[in-house]
């Protein structure tokens, strides 16, 4: 909301000597946040002054009409002048040279068109006051508002541009405030200073039972209204000047007299109010449902479909206005309107607010309304308006009636140590009275409890926490002590925790990068990856970012890829990326959500429900391999990272989480059907990794061979600390021996079955060679292990090893292996 | 057997002083002081001589022995430089050649700060919360005092699921883990709530629609606002450095009463420069958002609020990528979102 500052010093009287620093500060002591000073000092500079034209001659030979002006103000001088629209003896606004205008403009005399120019004639733009720049402003020394205008005197106080305006953001609980009687109120408490209340202004204009008044009918929506009805209304009398500033300099534009005097009241009070040409009300005017009212085109021109929850103000024919929002075209004032209905009501917060977001119009009614509006204006802030109207544009009034009664705020009691107790520093009873009573609230202190009524203005004030942070507040929140809070006993990280830190420290370690990235995807990308079933099934979301990426990623390698071609676009070739997070996969059915209160809380079955209506979310590590593991560099040649580092990374994320995974053949999508595996923990598929499908490297760009892995690491069950093994202190004794196997034998269940045969005293089985070619047949891969034999007691004997070693080779045998040459 | 065993010293440092290199010098050790080396001899018939000689002779031996020790030791220190100065020069690499010829790796630096973040609370008593990021609406909303029409509950702000009827929405902040926490256990709780939040606010310098929040609750007897006002000056100082500390600004947010937003003491300037570029001049900068835990919230829960045997609390919020861009200087948000490697990459696994 932006605040002259002259305004509120009608209501509190702010001491010259406070600076607007001083003013900002304390507003942002009191909660409210300033986005912007304009101090108009600053932008506008002296000597400007009212000047009358003397003599006017137009200059000859120019593609636009231009005046050599002779004016006074103390002393005649002659001015260049581009506008029309004066004429001699008008009273027109000087700047003098030396004078600066908004937006840096210094003017100077100077020659143009051949003559010598000493100063401007402003028009009402240049001045900062408005949009008008159709002509030079013409003072019109009948228009009220405006002080008495001489030659010579000065125009930057005649027209209002010494003010300091503040631009306030106002919380959405402290509706009061969007008004200059609450910011003066404020400010009043601020710096202590005594506070005169708007509402002062109001006359007591009663209302009566006169039958040419129209007549309110509350069905829904408010508690309260009141019509007033005025007739015999000049609607073309002008707004006085001083309104017509204040109102630019809250950011509104001058309309008419009748709209300018409802948005002034409203500025003013912080009632909207709307007036009505009372001939187009017929009937009854009435706050109800839209119902099937179908349609209602709001003053702006733009034709609202409605539905039937809509709030209305409407008469026997139909919707006349979007209450507490914006009226209707067909109820305004227009320029025919010989009397007016003044409509002031408490509408309910709710309603406008849907009122406002189902129509997109968040105007500044339905924002002082959603907030909350004192529901005692509208009896005064109706006066006030009608006092206006008939000061400015004469008229009769005919009298007023209202629906409804405002509803009374209701008593909270306090203990006053309370406040005390919740903030943690002292706060004396004195202390805690003065600043209730400061805000407006009724403090009864007979009894150890006090029951403090809230003013009218204060719907936000329900509980006792809301008073203290009103004491709070008004003591300063910067009084409040700072202390630790006793320390408690912390258990530290969960295993699960600990486990994703561990995994993502290793990963770095091995000299991945971690990457965050969006879970949203495309439908066409969850296809392309060639996701079906449970793996494909993601949540929509109803009103995404973006329309081609509306549903939640039920994988994490699609976003990985992104990652690593948005990074190949900025010129890297090999990546090594990771990512934790989680994966959406939405099951068959979801529960339904349990209907719940707030009011108490809900019982064990409610939130075992609760809980089962939110599916679970996996929670995994992707990783994505591309281009060089190892440059090429003075070492010798580097190589390219391929499926068996993705398949090695998951096996050590898999150790890092304490369990051992056995690999497994697998063809999921999206990776080469031939090149990507299955890790088993126990029967649980922890893992899919391996090299990307050609087609997918193809569609991306990605280097060749590129691989990818997603763990879901979340799932696996915490282990327990790890029990050592017996170390044998024995030398070990090592046979190599090679085997030929038929390539359609997995090598795992080749070194599974050397493991077996060769019992609790073979060690170690590795892999040092493999070969395929002559002699061999064209099906068969030799493999060479080095087999290490322990025994924990003694040194094997040559025999004992031997034996050892045939049944091992034996085993594997069985599988189709034979010993090589 | 000579009688005078002095010859043997003189015969031993000829032979040492022979000795052209380290090959040499251990076959004229093994000469002159080796098992078949004739003080070694001279040694073994120490037996053979009578019981009242042996004694004189045996310490005689020893001398010598010990003389020509020391000489084949200068010798073999002597030999050593030698060699050192000669041939480990002529071994000498480029030891400037590059060695790094992998990835380097690298945690996201919103994972650092996270960790630490978690770390500085673990060791002031706390634990660390977490919760699923698709979360129902009364977790996200009803319990925290945000009821069915508040305007933070419209399209504009949150990303809801289809179909509506799961009320399942992208939670908007961290919050519904402390009502998670609240239902689960009783107090006195005392957890950091770390994770990912979802706004549909458009990418730009300031916004992301994915961010991350670490949010903190207390609940326990006696908790007070001066409790909150030390934690998060702790937290500030911590995060920002020595002098660092908050300023509470009164402020609304439904699930506390008392409100307040959190600005910390200019980090750029410290208050002390008019012409800020980080604070506009103003000394402060907005950091999070706090409060006592609004009674409703509470009692949704259904933890105790009566004033004598109940419990109070405090909470606080703060956006990561806030914090990381004031402390690592970042100016556009975007950034942190990409991905871009040369970005992650620079912040290692964190310091």
């Amino acid at each position: 909301m932006k605040v002259p500052l002259s305004w509120v010093r009608e209501f509190v009287p702010l001491p010259a000597s406070l600076t607007a620093d001083e003013i900002v500060d304390k507003l942002v002591s009191l909660g409210f946040e300033v986005e912007g000073v304009q101090d108009l000092r600053r932008e506008i500079h002296g000597p400007i002054h009212v000047a009358q034209v003397l003599e006017i001659e137009e200059v000859e030979g120019q593609k636009k009409p231009i005046r050599y002006v002779k004016v006074a103000a103390h002393e005649e001088r002659y001015v260049i002048c581009g506008a029309q629209n004066f004429t001699v003896g008008d009273f027109v606004v000087l700047a003098l040279p030396g004078s600066v205008l908004p937006g840096n403009f210094a003017i100077s005399a100077r020659q143009t068109y051949g003559k010598k120019s000493d100063g401007m004639i402003c028009s009402a733009r240049e001045l900062g006051m408005g949009d008008d720049h159709t002509g030079i402003i013409v003072l019109n020394p009948e228009h009220p508002g405006l002080g008495t205008i001489t030659r010579g005197s000065d125009a930057i106080e005649l027209l209002m541009l010494n003010d300091i305006i503040l631009d306030i953001s106002i919380n959405p609980d402290r509706g009061y405030a969007m008004s200059i009687r609450g910011i003066a109120r404020e400010l009043a408490l601020g710096f202590n200073l005594p506070f005169t209340d708007p509402i002062s202004l109001a006359p007591e204009l009663p209302l009566n039972e006169n039958p040419e008044v129209t007549t309110p009918q509350l069905e829904a929506g408010a508690d309260f209204i009141v019509l007033r009805s005025i007739e015999e209304v000049d609607v073309s009398a002008p707004t006085p000047f001083s309104m017509v500033r204040r109102l630019q300099m809250a950011g509104m534009r001058s309309i008419s007299l009748a709209v300018d005097v409802t948005n002034y009241v409203m500025l003013e009070l912080g009632q909207p109010l709307h007036a009505f040409d009372k001939s187009k009300i017929v009937g009854n005017l009435k706050v109800r449902r839209a119902g099937k009212t179908a349609k209602l085109t709001t003053l702006d021109g733009q034709e609202h479909p409605l539905g039937e929850n809509d709030l209305l103000i409407a008469d026997d024919n139909g919707a006349l206005a979007l209450a507490g929002t914006m009226g209707g075209l067909n109820s305004e004032v227009t320029s025919q309107t010989r009397s007016i209905t003044i409509e002031a009501a408490h509408f309910f917060p709710m309603d406008v607010a849907k009122n406002a977001r189902a129509h997109k119009l968040s105007t500044e009614a339905s924002r002082r309304f959603e907030r909350g509006v004192d529901p005692q204006l509208p009896l005064l802030a109706s006066a006030r308006a009608i006092a206006l109207l008939t000061e400015f544009a004469g008229g009769r009034y005919l009298g007023g009636k209202s629906d409804g009664a405002p509803s009374p705020t209701s008593v909270i009691n306090l203990d006053p140590n309370y406040v005390s107790e919740l903030i943690g520093g002292h706060y004396s009873h004195d202390v805690v009275k003065n600043a209730l009573t400061s805000i407006g609230a009724l403090v009864a202190t007979n009894n150890s409890i006090w029951e403090v009524t809230p003013p009218s203005w204060r719907s936000d004030l329900t509980m006792k926490a809301d008073l203290v942070e009103e004491v709070a507040r008004i003591e300063g929140y910067e009084k409040i002590p700072s202390l630790l809070p006793p320390s408690p006993l912390s258990r530290g990280l969960t295993p699960l925790q600990k486990r994703r830190r561990r995994i993502a420290q290793y990963l770095a370690d091995r000299g991945l990068l971690e990457v965050q990235n969006y879970p949203f995807i495309s439908q066409e990308t969850i296809d392309r990856m060639g996701f079906t079933g449970a793996r494909a099934r993601s949540y929509r979301i109803a009103n995404p970012i973006s329309e081609k990426e509306p549903l939640l990623r039920p994988h994490i390698v699609p976003g990985l890829i992104d990652t690593a071609v948005r990074n190949m676009g900025r010129g890297a070739k090999s990546m090594a990326l990771f990512e934790i997070g989680s994966v959406f996969r939405a099951p068959e059915t979801i529960p339904p959500p349990p209907t719940l209160g707030t009011q108490q809380r809900p019982t064990p079955e409610e939130i075992a429900a609760l809980y089962a209506s939110v599916p679970h979310q996996m929670l995994v590590v992707g990783i994505l391999l591309m281009g060089d593991a190892q440059s090429d560099s003075w070492l010798g040649k580097g190589r390219s990272y391929g499926w068996h580092d993705a398949i090695g990374l998951a096996q050590e994320i898999i150790e890092v989480t304490g369990h051992q995974a056995t690999v497994h053949r697998s063809d999921f999508t999206p990776w080469h059907p031939g090149r990507c595996a299955e890790l088993r923990v126990g029967d649980f598929a922890a893992a899919h990794v391996g090299e990307l499908h050609p087609r997918i490297i193809a569609h991306y760009g990605l280097p060749e061979r590129s691989s990818a892995l997603m763990l879901n690491f979340g799932a696996l069950p915490v282990v327990g600390p790890t029990q050592v093994q017996p170390l044998s202190n024995m030398v070990p004794t090592i046979q190599d021996v090679a085997l030929v196997v038929p390539e359609s034998c997995e090598i795992a269940s080749v070194i599974g079955a050397l493991r077996s045969g060769g019992g609790a005293l073979l060690e170690k089985v590795e892999l040092f060679d493999r070969y395929r070619g002559k002699p061999l047949a064209e099906n068969e891969i030799s493999y060479a292990f080095t087999l290490t034999f322990r025994a924990p007691d003694r040194t094997l004997t040559a025999e004992e090893v031997a034996s050892l070693r045939d049944s091992a080779v034996a085993a594997a045998a069985n599988l189709g292996a034979r010993l090589r040459g | 057997m000579p009688e005078d065993l002095s010859e043997l010293i003189s015969a031993a440092k000829r032979a040492f002083d022979q000795a052209a290199n380290l090959d040499d010098f251990k076959n004229a050790r093994l000469a002159h002081l080796g098992e078949k080396s004739p003080i070694a001899f001279a040694n073994r018939e120490l037996g053979k001589l009578a019981p009242n000689d042996r004694a004189a002779r045996g310490q005689e031996i020893n001398s010598v022995k010990s003389e020509i020790t020391a000489i084949a030791r200068a010798r073999e220190e002597l030999l050593i430089t030698e060699r050192d100065n000669r041939i480990l020069i002529e071994e000498q690499v480029d030891v400037t050649l590059p060695t790094r010829n992998s990835q380097r790796g690298g945690l996201h630096p919103l994972t650092i700060l996270r960790d630490d973040i978690c770390d500085l609370f673990i060791g002031l008593g706390y634990e660390v919360a977490e919760g699923p990021e698709l979360e129902s609406e009364w977790l996200n909303f009803d319990a925290l005092n945000i009821p069915a029409d508040h305007p933070a509950r419209t399209m504009q702000d949150t990303f809801f699921i289809e179909p509506l009827s799961t009320k399942l929405v992208l939670r908007t902040h961290t919050s519904p883990v402390q009502v998670r926490t609240m239902l689960d256990r009783k107090p006195p709780i005392y957890v950091i709530c770390p994770g990912r939040t979802f706004r549909s606010d458009e990418l730009d310098a300031t916004h992301t629609p994915v961010f991350n929040q670490v949010e903190g609750l207390v609940v326990d007897r006696k908790i007070t606002m001066a409790h909150l006002k030390g934690t998060l000056d702790y937290f500030a100082t911590a995060m920002f450095g020595e002098g660092i500390t908050t300023r509470l600004r009164p402020s609304f947010f439904p699930f506390t009463e008392p409100s307040a937003e959190v600005d910390i003491r200019c980090f750029l300037c410290r208050g002390e420069s008019s012409d800020c570029r980080t604070c506009k001049g103003e000394g402060w900068v907005e950091w999070g958002g706090c409060g006592m835990v609004n009674p409703k919230v509470l009692i949704a829960c259904g933890v105790d609020v009566d004033a004598h045997s109940g419990y109070s609390g405090f909470a606080f919020g703060m956006g990561l990528e806030r914090t990381l861009m004031f402390r690592h200087g970042i100016s556009d948000m975007r950034e942190i979102v990409e991905g871009d490697v040369r970005f992650t990459a620079q912040f290692g696994v964190g310091r």
